[in-house]
């Protein structure tokens, strides 16, 4: 018993992580109506930008903190100048050009920082605490907790706040909230920019885990998909509660079935997206597509 | 026609067009300050695009000006920002958006929040259903309440000029009359300018001073709405006579 609760801790922490970066998906999806491919990638030049600060001298916490500023600058420059050519085109090529962008920007992070793993420091501290005579890790705890944290406050930008409230508009009717004297191309780019900031989070999460390198966020980039896909694509509530089940699942699946293990547990989330898409497109906590003339 | 001091709207010769091909062959329109210029028309004949090059949401030439100033070239966000109000055809409505958050995106640009939230107010209590169902999504809603809605969204704004796509579009008549009459009541109480495009001429004309008909991306008639009115050709092709 006392395994299987460090299991589904565990499980927590990592779809923590897959929800960070569901988060970040979900917010362009919100805004554009578009996945973006490169979400990962510009998640893992976040966190090597954290990394080259860090590697510098400076602490670790004021690192992380300008990588996510940097990230905010990076996510915004991206929106403004490529996929702003693309927007009012068709959907596809802005999501081929956002593929493109995955392959550059894996080249560059690549070229700058080179393609050996590299150590990342965590966060937190790697102690325990027992709690009910289970014995929990500090970090997997402190990741959880950080989600949480992220989750409420995107709730209150979005329900409580006049941005909040421009970006819901825009993500509804672009053209029609353009009409309301709403600058769409401006909030547009701010979407972006915060995704790209909740993916930078998601990197340095990630990173002391599976160490730093450019093809760190590939896997979990699916995870991700998976998440967001499961928790319905435009709820940023059903993305995070999706990436739990999944991060749970996984964790069990890895380890109490036998047949799974480490090695295919990768299929977890592939196995969750296909049921999803077949039986409730619209995913848990997305809503339908009702039009009423 | 000479600039007129007290045209609030001026269209002279302006034309447009999606890629290459041209819908508006040169359409030169006024709307008078506090007064209501009626846009008539068959299907396809321009009228939308004249509202969406006047929004800037297509791309136009010639010269559009609000109080004699150009306004051809700035986008729908900055056109709104000088004042002018658009409720597209379809409505526009903000469909997850629940019908209290509808009106206050209508309000966004205000400084005076005290002022939104009282406005809101006032039309909650004008229509009571919207008022009902003030934090349900606006999607949920009936026609007749969504159009009523994105007029009452678009005078959040405290627009000058309200152009109105269509108001009458896909409601029951008995509906589409209530819609104008209500349009018709707001408009006399505020003096506020319009420009209305609509199929049904006879509500438009109704609530208009001055029409035009347009045909093929060209204004083919213009004159008072009474004058319209009266013509055969008016009378035949859109009254129904």
């Amino acid at each position: 018993m006392q395994h299987a609760i460090q299991q589904i801790v565990d499980g927590f922490a990592a779809g923590s992580i897959y929800g960070a970066l569901a988060l970040a998906l979900v917010l362009v999806y919100r805004a554009t109506g578009m996945i973006n491919f490169a979400q990962g990638l510009l998640a893992v030049a976040s966190t090597y930008i954290a990394w080259s600060v860090w590697r510098a001298g400076s602490p670790l916490i004021a690192a992380v903190v300008l990588a996510v500023a940097a990230a905010l600058v990076l996510g915004a420059f991206t929106e403004r100048v490529v996929i702003r050519r693309f927007e009012g085109g068709p959907p596809h090529t802005a999501v081929v050009a956002t593929i493109a962008l995955l392959i550059l920007i894996n080249g560059l992070t690549g070229s700058i920082w080179g393609y050996v793993s590299q150590p990342f420091p965590s966060l937190f501290p790697s102690g325990t605490v027992t709690v009910g005579g289970v014995v929990l890790a500090i970090p997997s705890l402190a990741t959880t907790g950080v989600l949480i944290v992220v989750v409420v406050l995107l709730q209150l930008l979005f329900l409580r706040t006049r941005l909040g409230l421009a970006l819901r508009a825009v993500a509804d009717n672009a053209d029609s909230s353009a009409l309301s004297g709403l600058n769409v191309g401006r909030l547009l780019m701010v979407g972006w920019a915060l995704a790209a900031a909740l993916g930078a989070l998601a990197g340095v999460l990630i990173a002391p885990k599976v160490y730093l390198d450019p093809t760190m966020m590939d896997t979990i980039l699916v995870y991700a998909l998976a998440a967001a896909v499961l928790g319905g694509l435009d709820s940023p509530l059903g993305a995070v509660v999706a990436a739990w089940i999944i991060g749970v699942t996984e964790n069990l699946a890895g380890t109490y079935i036998p047949y799974v293990r480490d090695d295919l547990k990768i299929g977890v989330p592939l196995v969750a997206m296909f049921v999803i898409l077949l039986t409730r497109p619209q995913g848990l906590f997305g809503r339908r597509k009702a039009a009423r003339v | 026609m000479s600039p007129d001091a007290t045209n609030i709207l001026e269209l002279v010769d302006v034309r447009a067009g999606y890629g290459r091909a041209e819908v508006l062959h040169g359409v030169s329109l006024t709307v008078r300050e506090g007064g209501v210029t009626a846009l008539l028309g068959a299907n396809g004949a321009g009228k939308t695009s004249t509202l969406r090059a006047i929004s800037g949401m297509v791309s136009a030439t010639g010269r559009i000006a609000l109080d004699g100033k150009q306004i051809l070239g700035s986008r729908p966000d900055q056109v709104a920002r000088l004042g002018v109000a658009h409720v597209p055809q379809g409505r526009g409505t903000l469909e997850q958006l629940s019908v209290r958050e509808n009106l206050l995106v209508g309000g966004y640009r205000r400084r005076d929040r005290r002022a939104v939230a009282v406005q809101i107010d006032e039309y909650f209590d004008l229509f009571p259903a919207l008022g009902s169902r003030a934090t349900a999504a606006a999607g949920n809603l009936s026609g007749g309440e969504q159009q009523m809605l994105a007029v009452c969204r678009a005078l959040m704004s405290r627009p000058r000029l309200l152009l109105l796509d269509e108001p009458s579009l896909g409601l029951a008549p008995r509906m589409a009359e209530e819609v104008f009459n209500t349009i018709g009541r707001l408009q006399r109480e505020t003096k506020l300018s319009m420009l209305v495009v609509e199929q049904t001429a006879a509500l438009a004309l109704a609530l208009a001073d001055t029409a035009a008909v347009m045909e093929t991306g060209r204004i083919a008639l213009r004159g008072s709405a009474a004058e319209l009115a009266d013509r055969d050709e008016v009378r035949r092709a859109y009254l129904g006579d």
